[in-house]
């Protein structure tokens, strides 16, 4: 080619050049000699010598273990109880107090089946207790069974409360209808209603006092659920609605007590609309507030649960359970992360010894060899 | 353009169709085309780009869906628009996609735009076109010349098209061109104006011409042009490659010249050899396309586990739905198998991060950045020539890595192509020149032995230091740019006392006797000889003599003796005298009378001389001297600075002038030029003090000496011949030895009736019409024998600075050296002992076979010691035969025998041969067959190949091997435009190859690696997700991370650590070339590390999975807020994972790395606080708000990614411990603790290095001597 190449710079990282021939090109094609574009900036090699290793990992064991220790000691220190409502896969089953009810596959049953679990405490929970219901082998994180719900509907949305997100299908309508809250998420509310009786030593039942509210997280209470037009008169805004298929009253009969805890922000449906991560999982139910004396929550004795059996398990043989669990600074019980703490920090901290041993011995081989040659 | 002019061609009658005819424009109106039978030629306008405006989005995204990966991305983003098998919004699934897909096109829009310009520069240069109009030469662009247009050019100017030439200001009608662009020679070549067109001796005028030119089609070949010119009187003139003057030539020395324009524009051979750069694959590249298809399999794999997982899990509930199991969206109940075959669809989409989205445009940023840092590198700037690195190929950086072969073209690659006169010998007496041979020369290098004149050869090596001058750089450049040189050279050379004394002693004893009338035989032999040596140096070649002050006008110095000049010049005379015939007629006469020849008569047809044209002009010192090889100049020069200097050449008569005896005219008989069969030139001349004739001879030496003959007679002239033959040949060893090109002037003196009868035998071979050419041969044979040594001489083509020490690393390095060279076969070999490429006490096999069945026979397996110019005797301890022992082998190949080494039948057989030799040397080779060498090492043997080369003759073997590296030296830019990587000096491959490509194929190798690990590690978590989510294909990562994860989250610490991070120093590297084997054998990047890291990758998504996974089983915790630690958690881990895998540490990855972990916790506390209903159905409002105030979150944060990273982490450490044992080693009283620091680092590097080299190269010799070598460089450091 024409030897005009020669003029063409290739290179397109130039600082413009000052102009063509004279001087200012000589030295403009140099390379500006800066650490970075010579690759010598400033470097920290880590130098991996027994001395900065070997502390690393007696440090990491050194924090690690205690961590455990506590972790697990707080883990240890609550209250968890669990009562079976449905045991699938026990042969004792039969003789559970709700074997009757578990035995219906059916959502729409009319008539309600209810029953009575006594357990009792053999010691008693201090502070706030949470009451959970459980389900197993639900699979609330379903790809379909996720994806089927419309947050607009449930934000207030008059629009999408008259036509529902496709993603609703086949829960979008019923006889023409949309439904609200559509989706197969909401079709699949728990409606299993749970009280709690204290049995005191004299055979009287005292009903517990659950509370409802707080349940929920306040986000989603105040800012993801909302009533479409506010809270008065849902009846009217929900007119024109069909209520889902497996339900036995409408949206707006959940909590026809407490406007505050009616329609969409009902907490007790916002819990489960907050679809589980696992497939064995646990829903906040009630909360049991401390009392104001020293008394505990729950004293230790019998108590009685009684079950108005709506749900029906059986179907993926899952399993029901109630849990009453207080609650530390960590989350509910679980000692695995405090074993993990403690696992992980002494196999670091026993890495640390084996390290040191071998160094020592390498260390002192190589060095004899050395002195011997 | 091209194709659509070939498609009109066909069009065209049959005729049409074989040639072309080109008819004058200026007959024809340019307005009205419709007329100009030269309308359908292509014009002159290049357009090298790619895209136009509206071409550039169909046509670039056509290319980039060529790329498999990117149809890949296509189509899972198109899957997710089918609603059953969607995993994520469908219009988010589109960003990495178009993301991918723009960045690309964006840079190829940009590469374009450069071309673009550069077009645009060379289309519009100017050029001067024949107006019909204004009947004059009108400045125009070069884009506007059509052909059949009449182009006058000056001067220095560069051809805008293919040019048939019609006119010349050179008086002999000739056109001196410079075809350094094309082939890479910067010797001058001459080109003729077409016969009928001799004879004008008034300017050229297009308007008068009406000619009609018919020529071949357009082709490539540039050593190839036939045609013909029919003019109106119905005269035929054939028109050969002479005649055609090529685009992108310059026009040297001759003041202006007319032309027609026969091809234009892309139809020009030189734009027809470009073809474009092929593109080319790393091999990291190609290795790593098959890990992705491993992770092809591996995601079909997992998609396929999926799909059956969920239909056993469907399967399992039978008639019973469950509430959770939702129907399709059309109500239909699907089967097991149904939603199985949806979900495998479903899984791709969802694991698609596996194939690593980014890699592609993540190594593409990453090689744009290397390249950067290679261009900024200013070891790689050279000083002196201004010019640095050039990058053209940006993809193969790595490759510079892994180099195994490099073949290296000789001149101007490893030397300087700047011929400097070394030294020479007359008469069996040395003269050494030492004041001018130390200039420049490197001092490694041998230095040149002081040898006194008349001390024996025997004498040993001393040891010397010369005084290193600096050469006249700054000078020569001037110079230079101002006359028509290309290839500078040394001009000023320091004549050696001794014999500038003995010349001065000569030449006045010579006018003493020619003014005194005694005969010029009578002078002392030796002296005669000397003058006769430089006599011969001065007109013995083809040099053309101009003066810097009108460097276009030839200096001649016009006598009467040349008579009737122009009708005898005939169009076609290589071998021949132009005035042989006028000779014959004249040395008839003279044989007729017969009378004594005195000097009176000697002096008669020279009358003293007036130089014409430019009287007083001619000042010594001032004449340039042009030459067809840059030797010849040398020698001219050499014998200039004897005051013996060339002041002008004619065709029939060369004027030389020599101290105190003026000017003499020779009388030029006969030029029997150079060939590469005969190796020698000869000049047939009348010598003006004897009037005898006299043939001068110059040639390689290995014919030469052959052709001498001694005197017979056994007296003391016979004795002292055969003395001077002996000194001489050992001399020229010497010389050999030092790596110069070597030389020997003979002469011989004809009676008249000698010459009178071979020249009978002479005319008859020009006039033979049958085997002309032979007879030519033949009879240039028989004038070249019984011819009396003048001496020798040794010219260098001086190495380039650092030549040998390169060499020597490189090969320490294990690389393979071949040099493929063009030139003669003891050039080569002079070059490569003083590159120290062969050493002296290497055995040389040479390969010189004259047919095929010979050289299968009997040459390729029997090893014949090569007896030509054999090395100087090494130390007396090693003698040669323990030298055969060692097996240090160097092969020596010309062109011939490579052709048949070549062939299908034998070239396994010469690669075995090959392949057991520590050098080999290929010469006289043709560009084609360098392209091929490279080609057949490079399939046969499977290895990484290099080719280096600044000539345009390396083009094609720069184009065939894996690496192109081009020298942009003083040659053209044709191997630069070809090449890859264009360095300034072969030493800057150095630091290219050990350093830069080192790192670069560490870095990225490791970040491949670390892509795949990443990708895998991440795509794993989903996977072991699906056994508790009924195989639904469900993801705990929201999809905004899952798809951002890649191309934002972690991206840039990848991309600091893939540019910067440097496993060993840039001077660990250099002083350690052993190191670069590393890349050779691919040791960052084996196919077992692949599974290495995936199993890696498999555990720590594990680790990262399950501790989440236990620390909230059977809690209340939700879809999201389980899956966002677990996100977080993964970017710890990879982001420690490559602290871990980073050797160095700037603020730059410190940056990063916090950028990183930033930019996640920014984006997802934004993108959580948005908005409460947008991103369905993952609604993630407020989790990470949420997750921040709860202190098991941080918990999870810690443990994680020391319980993933432990193995890692102890392997390591482990490791490193045990190297660190080692520095016990140099523990001493007299090291200071920050040299010890040093050496300890050094050592635990090179023994990671050194057992990794061990394990894998234990069959190959190399690993001993690695090891010591290694452990050496080490204990001396220290």
């Amino acid at each position: 080619m024409a030897s005009n190449y020669n003029a063409k710079e290739e290179d397109g990282h130039q600082p413009a050049a000052i102009g063509h021939g004279g001087a200012g090109t000589v030295k403009n094609k140099k390379p500006d000699n800066t650490a970075f574009k010579q690759q010598r900036l400033p470097a920290w090699q880590p130098i991996l010598t027994a001395g900065t290793v070997l502390p690393a990992f007696f440090v990491i064991g050194l924090i690690f273990i205690p961590i455990g220790i506590g972790l697990f000691v707080t883990s240890n220190n609550i209250k968890e109880l669990e009562v079976t409502l449905t045991n699938y896969s026990v042969w004792l089953a039969i003789f559970h107090p709700c074997y009757n009810c578990s035995q219906s596959y059916s959502w729409n049953s009319t008539k309600p089946c209810t029953c009575s679990v006594p357990f009792s405490l053999d010691q008693p929970f201090e502070s706030n207790v949470f009451m959970y219901y459980g389900l197993s082998n639900f699979y609330q994180n379903h790809r379909r069974y996720v994806k089927s719900r419309d947050d607009s509907q449930l934000n207030g949305d008059k629009a999408s409360l008259k036509s529902p997100s496709k993603e609703c299908e086949p829960y979008r309508t019923s006889d023409e209808k949309p439904i609200a809250p559509c989706g197969a998420i909401a079709n699949s509310l728990f409606n299993d209603t749970l009280e709690l009786y204290y049995i005191d030593p004299n055979g009287s039942r005292t009903a517990i006092p659950l509370v409802k509210k707080g349940i929920a997280w306040w986000t989603d209470k105040h800012v993801k659920f909302r009533n479409p037009g506010g809270n008065d008169n849902l009846t009217v805004v929900f007119q024109g609605t069909s209520k889902p298929v497996n339900w036995r009253k409408s949206v707006y009969e959940l909590d026809p007590s407490d406007p505050d805890n009616n329609g969409f922000i009902n907490e007790d449906f916002i819990v489960w609309m907050r679809t589980a991560a696992l497939p064995t999982f646990r829903k906040l139910y009630r909360i049991i507030h401390k009392k104001p004396n020293m008394t505990p929550t729950l004293p230790l004795g019998r108590y009685i649960l009684e079950v108005t059996y709506n749900y029906p398990v059986r179907s993926f043989e899952g399993r029901k359970r109630m849990i009453l669990s207080t609650i530390s600074w960590m989350g509910g019980k679980n000692p695995f992360l405090g074993i993990a703490y403690i696992t992980v920090g002494s196999v670091c901290f026993f890495l640390g010894i084996v390290l040191l041993i071998i160094h020592h011995k390498y260390g002192n081989r190589n060095h004899s060899a050395d002195i011997r040659s | 353009m091209l194709s659509s002019e070939y498609g009109k061609s066909r069009k065209k009658t049959k005729k049409e169709h074989k040639t072309r005819t080109v008819h004058s424009n200026i007959l024809y109106d340019r307005t009205k085309g419709e007329d100009n039978p030269n309308r359908h030629y292509s014009d002159n306008e290049i357009k090298t780009t790619k895209y136009t405006l509206l071409s550039f989005l169909p046509k670039n995204l056509f290319e980039q869906f060529h790329r498999f990966a990117n149809v890949y991305f296509v189509f899972i983003a198109l899957l997710n628009f089918v609603p059953v098998c969607n995993a994520f919004q469908p219009q988010l699934a589109l960003a990495p996609v178009v993301f991918i897909l723009s960045v690309t096109a964006i840079k190829d829009l940009w590469e374009d735009y450069r071309r673009h310009r550069s077009d645009k520069e060379i289309n519009h240069m100017d050029c001067l076109v024949y107006s019909r109009y204004k009947h004059q030469y009108m400045e125009r662009f070069w884009k506007e010349a059509r052909v059949g247009d009449f182009i006058r050019l000056r001067c220095n100017e560069i051809l805008p098209a293919d040019v048939l030439l019609l006119s010349s200001s050179d008086p002999d009608r000739l056109v001196h061109i410079e075809t350094a662009t094309l082939d890479g020679e910067t010797n001058l070549k001459q080109r003729r104006v077409v016969c009928s067109f001799l004879d004008l001796d008034c300017d050229f005028d297009p308007s008068k011409y009406n000619s009609v030119i018919e020529c071949e089609k357009p082709n490539n070949d540039l050593a190839r042009f036939r045609g013909y010119i029919t003019h109106r009187s119905g005269r035929r003139d054939g028109l050969y490659k002479d005649n055609l003057l090529l685009r992108g030539c310059t026009i040297r020395n001759t003041e202006e010249c007319v032309g027609i324009v026969i091809y234009a524009g892309h139809e020009t051979k030189a734009m027809l050899n470009n073809n474009g750069p092929r593109y080319k694959r790393s091999k990291l590249e190609k290795q790593m396309n098959v890990d992705v298809g491993w992770c092809v399999i591996i995601l079909l794999v997992m998609c396929l586990f999926s799909a059956i997982g969920h239909g056993l899990w469907m399967y399992q509930y039978g008639d019973k739905r469950p509430v959770f199991d939702v129907l399709s969206p059309e109500g239909a109940e699907l089967s097991p198998v149904l939603s199985a075959i949806y979900l495998f669809l479903t899984m791709i989409i969802v694991f698609q991060v596996l194939i690593p989205v980014s890699l592609f445009v993540s190594i593409e940023i990453v090689k744009i950045c290397q390249v950067y840092f290679i261009h900024q590198d200013q070891d790689l700037y050279d000083e002196e020539t201004d010019s640095h690195l050039q990058c053209r190929a940006l993809n193969i950086t790595e490759d510079l890595g892994q180099m195994q072969y490099i073949f290296s073209d000789k001149t101007g690659t490893l030397t300087e192509n700047k011929m400097v006169f070394r030294r020479c010998t007359v008469a069996g007496v040395e003269y050494s020149h030492d004041a001018n041979g130390g200039a420049a020369l490197p001092e490694h290098q041998v230095p040149p032995q002081d040898w006194q004149p008349g001390r024996s050869q025997e004498g040993q090596h001393p040891v010397q230091t010369h005084c290193i001058q600096q050469p006249h750089g700054t000078h020569l450049s001037i110079i230079t740019q101002h006359t028509a040189f290309s290839s500078p050279m040394e001009k000023d050379i320091t004549p050696d006392p001794q014999l500038l004394e003995k010349v001065n002693h000569c030449s006045s004893q010579m006018t003493f006797k020619r003014f005194h009338s005694q005969s010029l035989s009578q002078l002392p032999s030796d002296l005669t000889d000397i003058i006769d040596f430089f006599i011969a140096l001065t007109i013995c070649n083809t040099v053309v003599v101009s003066s810097p002050n009108q460097p276009r006008q030839k200096v001649g110095t016009d006598s009467s003796s040349s008579l009737n000049r122009s009708s005898h010049r005939d169009c076609s005379s290589v071998l021949s005298s132009p005035s042989a015939e006028s000779t014959l007629t004249k040395l008839d006469e003279e044989h007729h009378l017969g009378g004594p020849v005195g000097l009176e008569h000697a002096f008669s047809p020279v009358p003293p001389h007036t130089t014409e044209g430019e009287p007083g002009a001619l000042e010594e010192g001032e004449l340039r001297y042009e030459a067809e090889s840059p030797d010849e100049a040398a020698l001219v020069y050499a014998a200039r600075a004897y005051k013996c200097s060339l002041v002008g050449r004619l065709p029939d008569q060369v004027t030389v002038e020599l101290p105190d005896l003026g000017k003499l005219s020779f009388e030029l008989l006969h030029t029997l030029g150079f060939d590469s069969t005969r190796k020698r030139m000869s000049v047939v001349v009348r010598h003006p003090l004897t009037d005898q004739i006299t043939v001068y001879t110059k040639g390689a030496d290995s014919v030469i000496m052959d052709l001498i003959t001694l005197p017979s007679t056994d007296d003391s002239k016979g004795k002292r011949q055969r003395k001077i033959l002996y000194k001489t040949q050992n001399y020229l060893n010497l010389y050999a030895a030092d790596g110069l090109r070597t030389l020997c002037i003979a002469k011989k003196v004809m009676t008249k009736e000698e010459y009178a009868v071979w020249l009978r035998h002479h005319l008859e071979a020009e006039t033979a019409i049958q085997g002309r050419e032979e007879l030519l041969f033949q009879s240039a044979l028989r004038l070249e024998i019984n011819l009396h040594l003048l001496g020798a001489t040794g010219v260098e083509d001086r190495l380039q600075d650092g030549v040998p020490e390169t060499i020597a690393s490189l090969r320490k390095a294990g690389l393979q050296i071949w040099v493929l060279t063009g030139d003669k076969q003891e050039t080569a070999i002079n070059i490569a002992y003083a590159c120290k490429l062969l050493e002296p006490d290497d055995e040389i096999i040479t390969l010189n076979a004259d047919s095929q069945v010979r050289s299968s026979h009997s040459t390729l397996f029997t090893h014949q010691p090569y007896s030509f110019p054999p090395p100087p005797p090494p130390s007396p301890s090693s003698s040669q035969t323990q030298s055969f022992l060692v097996h240090r082998l160097g092969l020596v190949i010309d062109g011939r025998t490579l052709a048949y080494a070549l062939d299908s039948s034998l070239d396994e057989k010469f690669l075995a041969v090959a392949r057991s030799c520590r050098s080999v040397l290929c010469c006289r080779s043709t560009p084609l067959q360098k392209s091929m060498v490279v080609k057949l090492v490079r399939n046969k043997l499977k290895v990484m190949t290099l080719a280096i080369g600044d000539g345009a003759n390396d083009v094609s073997m720069i184009q065939v091997a894996d690496v192109g590296v081009g020298i942009s030296g003083q040659e053209g830019m044709q191997a630069v435009m070809a090449s890859d990587f264009a360095l300034p000096r072969f030493r800057n491959l150095q630091k290219l190859l050990l350093v830069h490509g080192h790192w670069c194929y560490s870095r990225l190798a490791n970040m491949i690696l670390y892509f795949f690990y990443k990708n895998a590690m991440f795509v794993a978590l989903i996977f072991w997700y699906q056994f508790y989510c009924g195989f639904s294909g469900s993801a705990m990562i929201d999809q905004w991370y899952l798809i951002f994860f890649n191309l934002m989250f972690s991206a840039f610490p990848q991309l600091i650590t893939g540019t910067l991070d440097k496993d060993v120093s840039s001077e660990t590297l250099q002083e350690l070339p052993q190191l670069y084997m590393n890349g050779q054998n691919s040791e960052e990047y084996k196919p077992y590390m692949f599974w290495m890291t995936m199993i890696d990758a498999f555990y720590q998504s594990l680790v990262c999975f399950f501790i989440p996974y236990c620390a909230y089983a059977d809690s209340d915790v939700d879809l999201l807020t389980w899956g966002t630690p677990i996100t977080t958690l993964a970017l710890f881990t990879i982001l420690i994972h490559l602290g871990l895998e980073t050797k160095t540490w700037t603020w730059m990855n410190w940056v990063s790395i916090t950028f990183s972990v930033g930019l996640f916790f920014t984006v997802a506390l934004c993108y959580n606080a948005s908005c409460p209903t947008c991103y369905s159905p993952s609604n993630p409002y407020w989790t990470m708000q949420r997750l921040l105030g709860e202190p098991l979150f941080y918990l999870l944060c810690v443990i994680t990614p020391v319980a993933a990273l432990l193995p890692r982490l102890v392997r390591g450490r482990c490791s490193s411990v045990i190297n660190n044992s080692l520095s016990c080693l140099f523990q001493g009283p007299g090291i200071s603790i920050a040299v010890r620091c040093l050496v300890c680092l050094c050592v635990c590097q090179i023994k990671c290095y050194l057992s990794r080299a061990k394990y894998n190269r234990c069959s190959r010799p190399h690993s001993e001597m690695l090891n010591t070598t290694g452990v050496v460089d080490l204990t001396v450091k220290c």
